[in-house]
């Protein structure tokens, strides 16, 4: 250093700074799943416990599916640089759709009705939202009122009935795995697809990125927001019709006792997705879902009171962000 | 120009908005191969002419004819197809995407209906390759390059339309965020493109460049064409005349004499921190001091350690003959110095609240104690710096670049400082008010405050100061007296290299 001789000033523009896949937050929340589960089992072990059994596991896969559900399409949502508020009430709406249209209908015009239903709600959301241009927060949560008061006025408790043949969606498995996982991996694959690999993706995140940049560049930011909402509710659809499965009729609390609206963007943020918009995806969504299950399967094994747990997840959450924006940072002043 | 040479023609262009009318029938036309320069003041539809161009903005009259053939764009996509790229003022790349993501964005190339990764970074590499840039590989992330890299990748995505070869290319301000030595490898860039038949439409403000570039010059004033004219043909001072409409007789207001630097205000001794070493500076009330260097030599990082922002971490300061080493703005500001940043926009308007609410804001979030009381009279204030606004509710935003730099002053002016540091001060700033801004500059200094003036435009330095202290790699590389030339400067400036210097101990953060 200081003692060799004069070094040659050659030495041009640095490098661009490497950037580890450590600080990725897609990879670093996977890490955290993996961190949480190996603290999960040693505490369990130390009470005497096991953590790592196959029903357990199973189970928290199988804890994954709703919030998964409706986290990865949150996801879409939140890259464009928007948010959903009304997944709680769409979902309960759409259980409540599904059973009553299975007791005197078949299976597929009830998936159909649901899954139409959810379409509707998204497009008169993104709809909103673009044209309208009302602040995606107030415009999803005036969806969420609207349809409260649907549910409130029409429903007074549970109603309809899931038939045995639709119910297999939330009790089979093959072999250890639940069937409902498979729908989970199946939706998230697609959002994965769509976001990564097609055009609307890459619009995806151009607009949550830079929606001016984006439509100077020629993208119809206005149909990619819309669409991403669409997208969003019918994965919400996807949801309820597993609920419906699991719960073997349609409920007014189904979505909004396990709220949701607020968990799944929890989980968004959690797997690195900025909540401005233009960063992150689907990959780091799902990690973002089985840190909250595992965190809720040890607890649920501790026997933790309710209130600790919320203190704890609130905790995580606040950290994982605050992690991302430390690193997020950008350039030096 | 013969007829013959035209390519772009646009004719009679009228635009309004809200019943304000912006542009008159303005005329323009473009030979294959030119570089043709639009200059004028800020407001004077510069900017919403190529706006039109782009298709950005649907002309209320008139036509553009491209190649013979008229054209009427009502989106950018359009305009871009037909082969005109456009690079605005402010960037239009997402930093968290990659470079080939940026290039095609809005265009990104399928097969089989997916997006083609691989053809994409091809086609951005070889785009790269003509342009001759080597160092940008297109899997970067835009975030991780400086910014004339970004330029150039603004460029390359201008460029890479599929549907036609890019026949004209508009650049806004594109040497704005540059520094001296990043603005020549964009001219030289600007010049191989013409040379391959490219007509180019260059906006600036730097009047040196514009002759050093064009080949024609055309002149807009308050949305109306005044004079086109071969660059050849004519002077800065005929130009300059064309756009303010009266003599600029002095650009600058004459210096300090002698016997006018007073008291001193601020010292710093051996100040230094990550990124600045060993600064002994000394500032005196009624005199402009002058910060020069390159991009990167630590300028900035002077300004704002003296300001508290990025504070000294070693060293003595004192301010008003008291010690005292600001270790917050705050604290800066209750000692009495204020700093106009470089980035107005970001840094020093709240660009969605008034006129009003902008100039009060430092004297409301720091009451005065110990320094006298604020200045209470605001209309007195914003006439002090010739505000031409709608009114003190005007928000700032809708404000032209002078006039938001003037209610930046007002706000630092209302405090009552007694050291005044500049960053950049008429960066974006129009001619009129560039030269408004420099009295405005001056005569604070002869009222007895202490100014410190940062610029990386050479001729404005050179102009405004009464002694100007050069940097280099963090370090002050010399000091020169008032009216050096740009050579004394940009020799001490660039005298960098491990010969000059004592050895350097290794620093483990490099800069960005």
């Amino acid at each position: 250093m200081t003692g060799t001789a004069v070094a040659p000033p050659t030495v041009a523009k640095s490098a661009p700074p490497r950037r580890t896949r450590l600080a990725d937050p897609a990879v670093g929340v996977w890490l955290a799943a993996a961190a949480v589960t190996a603290a999960g089992w040693i505490v369990v072990a130390a009470r005497g416990g096991d953590f790592l059994t196959l029903a357990n596991v199973v189970g928290i896969l199988q804890n994954c599916v709703a919030l998964g559900l409706v986290a990865v399409g949150q996801t879409a949502v939140i890259l464009t640089g928007s948010l959903d508020l009304s997944v709680a009430y769409l979902i309960s709406l759409g259980t409540l759709v599904a059973a009553t249209t299975m007791e005197d209908g078949s299976v597929v015009t009830a998936v159909l009705a649901v899954l139409a239903l959810s379409a509707a709600v998204g497009l008169a959301n993104g709809l909103v939202v673009t044209g309208l241009k009302v602040n995606a927060f107030i415009a999803t949560l005036g969806t969420a009122f609207i349809l409260r008061g649907w549910i409130e006025d029409n429903y007074t408790g549970p109603a309809g009935k899931v038939p045995a043949s639709f119910q297999h969606l939330g009790y089979d498995r093959m072999g250890p795995v639940p069937v409902s996982l498979f729908l989970l991996a199946a939706v998230a694959a697609a959002l994965w697809f769509v976001t990564r690999r097609t055009r609307f993706g890459h619009h995806l995140y151009a607009t949550g990125g830079d929606e001016h940049a984006a439509r100077l560049s020629g993208v119809r930011t206005r149909r990619t927001v819309v669409a991403a909402h669409v997208l969003c509710s019918l994965c919400v659809g996807a949801a309820a019709l597993f609920l419906a499965a699991r719960l073997g009729a349609g409920a007014p609390w189904a979505g909004t006792e396990a709220r949701y609206d607020l968990e799944s963007i929890a989980a968004v943020v959690l797997g690195g997705t900025a909540l401005a918009g233009g960063r992150g995806g689907v990959a780091g969504t799902l990690g973002g879902v089985l840190v909250l299950a595992v965190l809720d399967s040890v607890f649920n094994q501790l026997g933790v009171d309710p209130f600790f747990k919320n203190v704890v997840r609130g905790v995580v959450i606040i950290a994982a962000v605050a992690l991302y924006a430390r690193r997020g940072t950008g350039r030096p002043a | 120009m013969q007829a013959t040479q035209t390519m772009l023609a646009m004719h009679g262009v009228s635009k309004s908005f809200l019943g304000v009318r912006v542009l008159h029938g303005v005329s323009l036309d473009l030979a294959p191969g030119e570089v043709h320069a639009l200059v004028g003041e800020n407001g004077a539809g510069k900017s919403t002419l190529m706006k039109v161009l782009a298709g950005e903005h649907v002309p209320d009259e008139g036509t553009i004819t491209l190649d013979g053939a008229e054209q009427s764009f009502t989106h950018p996509a359009q305009a871009q197809a037909a082969g005109i790229g456009i690079i605005h003022q402010e960037f239009a790349l997402l930093p968290h995407r990659t470079v080939a993501e940026n290039v095609f964005l809005g265009r990104e190339p399928t097969r089989r209906g997916l997006v083609d990764r691989r053809a994409m970074e091809a086609r951005t590499a070889e785009l790269l390759t003509e342009l001759g840039e080597s160092g940008i590989t297109p899997r970067t992330y835009v975030r991780d390059l400086p910014v004339a890299r970004q330029q150039t990748v603004e460029i390359v995505k201008a460029l890479a339309s599929d549907d036609a070869p890019a026949r004209v290319l508009v650049m806004d301000e594109p040497t704005a965020p540059l520094a001296d030595h990043e603005a020549a490898q964009l001219h030289a860039l600007v010049r191989r493109l013409a040379a391959r038949g490219l007509g180019v439409l260059y906006i600036s403000h730097r009047l040196r460049e514009v002759f050093d570039l064009s080949q024609r010059i055309t002149v807009l004033k308050d949305g109306r064409h005044v004079t086109t004219v071969r660059t050849e043909d004519t002077d800065t001072d005929q130009v300059v005349r064309a756009m303010v409409g009266r003599e600029l007789s002095a650009y600058y207001p004459p210096r300090a004499r002698p016997g006018e630097a007073g008291d001193v205000r601020l010292t710093v001794r051996g100040g230094g921190n990550a990124r600045l070493r060993d600064i002994d500076l000394t500032l005196r009330s009624g005199e402009v001091t002058g910060i020069a260097g390159l991009q990167g030599s630590g300028r900035t990082t002077l300004a704002r350690a003296l300001f508290g922002a990025a504070p000294f971490t070693t060293g003595a300061m004192t301010v008003g003959g008291r010690d005292l080493r600001p270790t917050s703005p705050r604290r800066a500001i209750r000692a009495g110095i204020a700093l106009v940043t470089e980035d107005r926009k970001a840094e020093g308007l709240a660009l969605r609240q008034s006129v009003r609410d902008n100039a009060l804001l430092v004297t409301r979030a720091v009451p005065a104690r110990g320094r006298p009381p604020a200045a209470r009279d605001l209309t007195a204030l914003l006439e002090r710096v010739r505000l031409h606004a709608r009114g003190e509710d005007q928000q700032a935003q809708f404000l032209s670049g002078g006039n938001q730099q003037k209610v930046v002053i007002a706000k630092w002016l209302a405090a009552r400082p007694q050291i005044l540091l500049f960053d950049e001060p008429t960066r974006g700033v129009d001619v009129g008010a560039k030269a408004a801004i420099h009295t405005l500059v001056r005569d604070l200094a002869r009222e007895g405050l202490a100014v410190l003036i940062v610029s990386s435009e050479l001729p404005e330095l050179i102009g405004m100061s009464d002694r100007i202290l050069v940097m280099a790699e963090g370090r002050l590389a010399g000091e020169l007296p008032a009216g050096a030339s740009e050579e004394d400067i940009m020799r001490l400036a660039t005298r960098g290299g491990p010969a000059a210097h004592p050895p350097v101990p290794a620093s483990p953060e490099g800069s960005a």
